[in-house]
């Protein structure tokens, strides 16, 4: 096997625009992990049966079905029924989604882990439900899952390659591209498993950190 | 005092000059199989300062949870400032409160908890305005005006801007006092508050509680066993076992002359 540098050069272009492509889905598939899982946590929480049940119901299902499946339903299902994404778009949706179900047992735990006196403090002074969320118990249970969230985001950057099955040339699919192009598979996906690990080790080195500081 | 309803067993409370308050009618309150306030009917007069003691378990301080919706009876009616507390009264029909009535109840009452119960992620002045600006509504300016003056009443004002975490448990506890005062309650409810603390930080938070009795007519229920403060701040006692009140009377008579065979044994178990 021979290493062709001139090949490392040439797939540079490429490997830039698939890092981007990368972050990008990283990033906007994080917040909507963030926050749909969030909201699944607070949901599952009702009192409402009819709230808590198809919620439970419908996070159970889809932690529990693969991500490629639902990466290939959302690209190629969907559509059947005129509903039509870009593969970043759905890429985006589906990793969130995916990952939301995910983030939404960080927060319960989170939640649960809030002492019931502050839930009875909040009773006591009559602040109202969403006060008693918003001011009280979000800030406490999030601080404490900070570092799990994170190490949700550093798993999600493992999976991103997954996107490519459906089109997205976020990294591997650029690496897939050009090996394909110049039959030189070895030095761009040499070259993004080096970059996935450039991006993954620090992060998770900063999660180590904000562990240390966030949680005692 | 009243005398409710012929079912009613015990209220001996001395005779009260302002109206009720507090009043229980037949409250029955289980956890399971196992009755912890039996059939409890008493009143407390505005204004007044009542201790309730009785061995752990006897229900008192179910009864500050049940005044503080913490808790629901399973029979029987509170009444607080002559609405009901935990029913409401809809087409001449009592029926559960709902949540807004509730709160609206509620308001009239604050409680100090044995942990203290401090938001860990406000400073102390927060602590204090969080609920004066998000309930009742009071501008910033107002509610941080409230906080400085009750700070300095439980001597706390250096400590302003400090979070929970970084005071004593005496101070934590002080703060608490101060944060169910800002919403200027008409009853505070106190629910064993040195329990928690080092034995040498009973005596300030202690002392505190002394100040609030003697100079504001706030109507006060404190469950504790700190025999000497109920001595102190007490208008009355109610000794309480297995989920009824056995014994009322002004301390004086309570823990010189009890009458009641179980009260001697509980006094002379903690005094």
């Amino acid at each position: 096997m021979n290493w062709d540098w001139s090949a490392v050069g040439d797939f540079m272009p490429r490997l830039w625009d698939g890092v981007l492509l990368t972050l990008q889905a990283l990033v906007l598939g994080s917040l909507i992990a963030f926050t749909l899982g969030l909201v699944w946590a607070m949901a599952q929480r009702s009192s409402l049966k009819i709230v808590s049940w198809p919620v439970t119901a419908l996070t159970e299902f889809i932690r529990n079905t693969p991500l490629l499946v639902q990466l290939f339903f959302l690209y190629f299902v969907l559509p059947e029924w005129n509903v039509t994404f870009s593969a970043l778009v759905t890429g985006v949706i589906g990793l969130g989604l995916h990952y939301s179900t995910y983030t939404a047992e960080v927060y319960r735990a989170g939640i649960d882990g809030v002492p019931v006196g502050q839930w009875e403090a909040c009773t006591a002074l009559s602040l109202p439900r969403s006060r008693t969320w918003s001011a009280v118990i979000l800030p406490q249970a999030i601080r404490r899952v900070v570092p799990a969230l994170g190490n949700y985001v550093i798993a999600m950057l493992k999976d991103s390659p997954m996107i490519a099955t459906i089109g997205a040339l976020e990294m591997l699919g650029q690496a897939r591209q050009f090996s394909a192009e110049t039959f030189q598979p070895t030095e761009p996906i040499t070259v993004i498993g080096v970059v996935f690990i450039l991006i993954a080790y620090p992060a998770s080195l900063l999660m180590r950190a904000l562990e240390r500081r966030l949680v005692h | 005092m009243s005398t409710d309803s012929s079912t009613s067993k015990e209220t001996k409370n001395p005779a009260a000059d302002g109206s009720e308050l507090i009043e229980f009618k037949d409250v029955t309150k289980r956890f399971g199989s196992n009755v912890v306030l039996d059939n409890l009917c008493f009143n407390v007069a505005s204004g007044k300062h009542v201790t309730l003691i009785g061995p752990s378990g006897s229900g008192k301080t179910t009864i500050l949870r049940l005044l503080m919706t913490l808790l629901k009876p399973e029979e029987g009616t509170i009444k607080v400032a002559g609405d009901y507390l935990t029913h409401e009264e809809r087409g001449g029909k009592l029926v559960p409160a709902g949540e807004r009535h509730s709160r609206e109840v509620r308001k009239k009452i604050g409680m100090v908890f044995q942990q203290f119960n401090l938001f860990p992620n406000m400073r102390v002045l927060r602590n204090i305005t969080e609920a004066p600006v998000h309930v009742l509504g009071l501008s910033k300016d107002e509610a941080e005006q409230r906080a400085r003056e009750l700070l300095e009443l439980v001597g706390l004002t250096e400590h302003i801007d400090k979070y929970p975490t970084q005071l004593s448990g005496g101070q934590q506890q002080r703060v608490a006092i101060a944060r169910a005062l800002a919403m200027r309650p008409q009853v505070l409810l106190l629910d064993e508050v040195t329990s928690a603390l080092d034995p040498e930080l009973v005596a300030g938070v202690l002392d505190v509680l002394r100040d609030i009795a003697h100079t504001t007519d706030i109507t006060m229920l404190c469950v504790t066993h700190e025999m000497n403060f109920a001595r102190d701040i007490s208008d009355d006692v109610l000794m309480f076992d297995a989920g009824r009140v056995i014994e009322s009377g002004s301390p004086e008579k309570i823990f010189s002359d009890p009458e009641h065979e179980r009260t001697r044994e509980f006094l002379s178990a903690v005094l």
